[in-house]
């Protein structure tokens, strides 16, 4: 499956790139494997994603907790935990 | 770009607008509570940006567009619904801002005025840890700047609504 992955604050400047399209391996099934399969990617990414607990997650624009299932979705994003207001 | 997303015309209007630019607290209590005399309080709040002691240059705030204004819709609705509001309005401002700038607003009108006073703190307390914003603080003695870290405090103060929950319902 490929998805579009999107990037945002400390974890898009680590990585290096704000969005990208993935093909992603058949054992990637939720977001915590999607974070664990990105990390495998390259320095970049290691280091952007070593502490998998700090990251968020949004599947299509909604929140994704680490265990939910990425199937069908369009667009995930990860990023820090927020700061607004 | 301003990115508007109007009321449907229901009798709560909840309106939420992510800019760039600048807003005037002014004209948004006059847009919530024009022609609506079942309005018998208005609450507004307004976040602004602080100078840090004088160290402060710049302030960016980098967000995810539709979903940060899906996010903070989401929790308008709930705090309409919650707390029986005639309508609430937030911005939110991305980009650069300087010390003393505007970020956010929020304008909660009710008939009574402990429930403009909540929805306004409650939609507050959800934005800062659900609203998909980052700030990262430029200082004046230069460098890279440095993304601005979430604090504790923000989710005690998003739990206390669940709490109050459920001591409304005992």
């Amino acid at each position: 499956m490929s998805v579009r992955i999107v990037y945002f604050a400390w974890v898009r400047e680590r990585i290096g790139k704000g969005s990208e399209e993935i093909e992603l391996p058949a054992s990637v099934k939720t977001v915590g494997d999607l974070i664990a399969h990105l990390a495998t990617l390259g320095e970049d990414y290691a280091e952007a994603l070593s502490v998998p607990g700090v990251i968020r997650a949004a599947i299509d624009e909604e929140h994704a907790d680490h265990d939910e299932p990425i199937g069908g979705a369009r667009e995930i994003a990860l990023f820090p935990p927020m700061t607004g207001g | 770009m301003a990115a508007q997303v109007p009321s449907s015309g229901q009798a709560a209007p909840v309106t939420v607008r992510i800019q760039a630019g600048d807003f005037s607290i002014e004209d948004e209590i006059a847009a919530l509570t024009k022609g609506r005399a079942g309005i018998g309080a208005v609450v507004s709040f307004s976040g602004l940006c602080r100078d840090e002691g004088g160290r402060l240059a710049t302030l960016e705030l980098e967000h995810y567009p539709g979903m940060a204004e899906r996010a903070i819709r989401a929790i308008a609705e709930q705090a309409v619904d919650r707390f029986g509001l005639n309508g609430i309005t937030a911005i939110h401002r991305h980009g650069a801002i300087a010390p003393g700038g505007n970020i956010v607003l929020v304008v909660a009108a009710a008939p009574h005025r402990q429930a403009a006073f909540d929805g306004a703190a409650f939609l507050m307390d959800f934005l800062k840890t659900d609203a998909p914003f980052w700030k990262k603080e430029y200082l004046k003695d230069g460098g890279a700047g440095e993304w601005v870290s979430a604090k504790d405090a923000d989710d005690k103060a998003k739990e206390r609504w669940a709490k109050a929950r459920w001591q409304d319902e005992q």
